[in-house]
């Protein structure tokens, strides 16, 4: 696929896959193309050319938030709480796409969110914007299970947080996606991502520079050198 | 109570008159009836707000949106075979609820149909084009001459010269003023409990929906970060419709509720000067904030009566735009700020 700003490209024909079940990351340096991927993915960033597949179906042309519906869910880069929501109401939005059988199938999928989370379930009525960075992140990947997605899209969830707070929402990232949800992830954080990633993807100024699985990408020297600050 | 209050600002001084015991005598009667005006204020106010919210649009056409619907109920009156005349219809409490009820669907229908239809062929285009602030600002003031010039010139050769033209509606009255009890030493008389219950009513309806509602969280998603609620799978389309469509319906509310107090208000320019005061409030109260309105509706609608009992009536307009620099000099935001929007944290 191509994307253009304007009429300037940001994305020069590339070409991902992502398998049903797998955990796949995007790599690369700022402006490498990386977040317009994830925005045309779900739509709020028209394609200049080429397609998009989901499960069997074109969804090139599809309205964003019929991608939603059909299962496709971003937790975007800047974590995009609505600031001045609860956690609950912030939750609630996630499934706003979402037809709820009957109230035990809601109150289970936010418990399950909980189970995740359970700082959420601590701040359920704390106001969005006065989290910090961390708990903001988890709101917002919280909220993006709220959907029930069949494809992931986390964009950046590293961005902003410490070193612990790092580990602990990417153990929870692998978790997930052990639980069955198909990811598809995008970091600057190499070393993290790629270590637990299946296969990954490095993106550089707008095309996709190398391939292959999560740990062979991890030794490869060329990688280390411009991604994981080894000298 | 009208007529003593005509004679204290007949005695008043000429130019500007300061007359503080015309204030202190009418105090409580000049509060509840400033309270009326209030409550149409800040029914029509939530239409700029919400709209404000979800588009940064000043939706201008706003008050020929309330002004159809003073016509929409007039007309749905006329249907059912009411009379204009300067008589009143005596139907009894009963019937005089359920034919007001009539009237309120009737002009809540007309300015819903009317706000959503405006977004449609005014907005929406723009919207495509991805057009400039400023083209949306300039079709708004555009679409208000062109509704108002609809009722003027074009609706009277559509039914027969008996709704719009130049000159206002002759008055249906279904409900004469009367005094039902004292409050303090206000006269409160049933149309005063209608306008006020009303507008009560509907606001906390209106306050539910946007708070509790699952499409009100979409209102609120919209306006505070529209990309995110998208990816949220919320149609800002749709929201904007819905959108348009509340404020509408408010508006239309509204109208209804304004002709029980000015009756001889039905007029093609009657909407102007009312709904710049509903933009103020919407202002005052903090542009965006669904509460600010219907605070700054109520508090402007006060206000206003205050000073023009001070001041004289002809000070009647420019006390509601002081008071807005005054409060926006003290607080750019208005009172309550801009919570429906962004958040300042």
């Amino acid at each position: 696929m191509t994307v253009a700003y304007g009429r300037i490209e940001a994305l020069h024909g590339i070409s991902l896959t992502v398998e049903e079940g797998e955990l796949v990351t995007l790599i690369g340096a700022n402006g490498a193309g990386k977040t317009t991927t994830m925005r045309a993915i779900s739509g709020v960033h028209p394609l200049a050319r080429g397609s998009i597949i989901f499960d069997g179906q074109d969804v090139t042309r599809m309205k964003p938030h019929l991608r939603v519906h059909a299962g496709i869910i971003q937790a975007p880069e800047g974590r995009g709480v609505f600031a001045g929501m609860t956690v609950m109401e912030n939750l609630e939005m996630g499934c706003f796409a979402r037809t709820f059988k009957t109230k035990a199938e809601h109150d289970e999928t936010v418990e399950r969110v909980f189970t995740f989370f359970p700082r959420l379930a601590e701040r359920r009525t704390q106001v969005g914007g006065t989290m910090s960075g961390g708990e903001q992140q988890m709101l917002a990947i919280g909220r993006a299970l709220m959907a029930r997605p069949r494809l992931l899209l986390l964009d950046e969830p590293s961005m902003g947080l410490a070193p612990m707070i790092i580990q602990q929402i990417f153990r929870i990232i692998s978790e997930i996606n052990k639980q069955g949800t198909t990811v598809l992830l995008v970091e600057q954080n190499a070393q993290q991502a790629l270590s637990r990633s299946d296969r990954a993807y490095v993106l550089e100024t707008g095309t996709v520079v190398r391939t292959g699985p999560g740990k062979t990408l991890l030794a490869d020297p060329a990688i280390k050198d411009a991604y994981l600050g080894v000298a | 109570m009208t007529g003593e209050l005509i004679h204290a600002l007949t005695v008043a001084d000429p130019l500007v008159g300061f007359d503080t015991a015309a204030l202190v005598d009418n105090f409580w009667a000049l509060t509840v009836d400033g309270l009326t005006y209030g409550s149409v204020y800040a029914l029509v106010a939530v239409g700029y707000t919400l709209v404000y919210g979800v588009l940064r649009l000043i939706n201008f056409a706003h008050s020929e949106v309330f002004m159809l619907g003073m016509f929409g109920q007039y007309a749905v009156l006329m249907m059912l075979g009411f009379a204009p005349s300067g008589n009143a219809y005596n139907l009894g409490v009963t019937m005089t609820v359920v034919y007001l009820a009539i009237a309120l669907v009737g002009g809540m229908a007309v300015s819903g149909g009317v706000a959503v239809g405006l977004e449609r062929v005014a907005y929406r285009p723009l919207r495509k084009r991805g057009a400039q602030p400023l083209a949306f600002l300039i079709t708004a003031i555009g679409a208000s001459f062109v509704l108002q010039e609809f009722v003027h010139f074009i609706l009277p050769r559509l039914t027969g010269d008996r709704l719009g033209g130049v000159n206002a509606q002759q008055p249906i009255r279904l409900v004469v003023p009367e005094t039902q009890f004292t409050l303090f030493t206000a006269n409160i008389t049933n149309v005063t409990i209608i306008i006020i219950l009303s507008a009560l009513i509907l606001a906390l309806a209106t306050d539910m929906f946007i708070n509790r509602t699952k499409f009100g969280r979409g209102i609120r998603a919209v306006a505070q970060d529209p990309v995110t609620a998208t990816l949220m799978g919320v149609s800002r389309e749709r929201i904007i419709v819905l959108t348009f469509l509340i404020g509408g319906l408010l508006a239309g509310a509204a109208a209804l509720l304004y002709t029980l107090r000015v009756p001889n208000g039905i007029i093609y320019s009657g909407g102007f000067i009312l709904g710049i005061k509903a933009f103020c409030a919407a202002v005052l109260g903090g542009i965006g904030n669904l509460r600010g309105a219907l605070l700054g509706g109520l508090l402007l609608g006060v206000m206003e009566n205050y000073g023009q009992v001070l001041f004289g009536t002809e000070w009647r307009d420019v006390v509601a735009f002081v008071l807005l620099i005054a409060v926006l000099m003290v607080r750019p935001t208005g009172i309550l700020g801009e919570s429906l929007a962004r958040s300042r944290a």
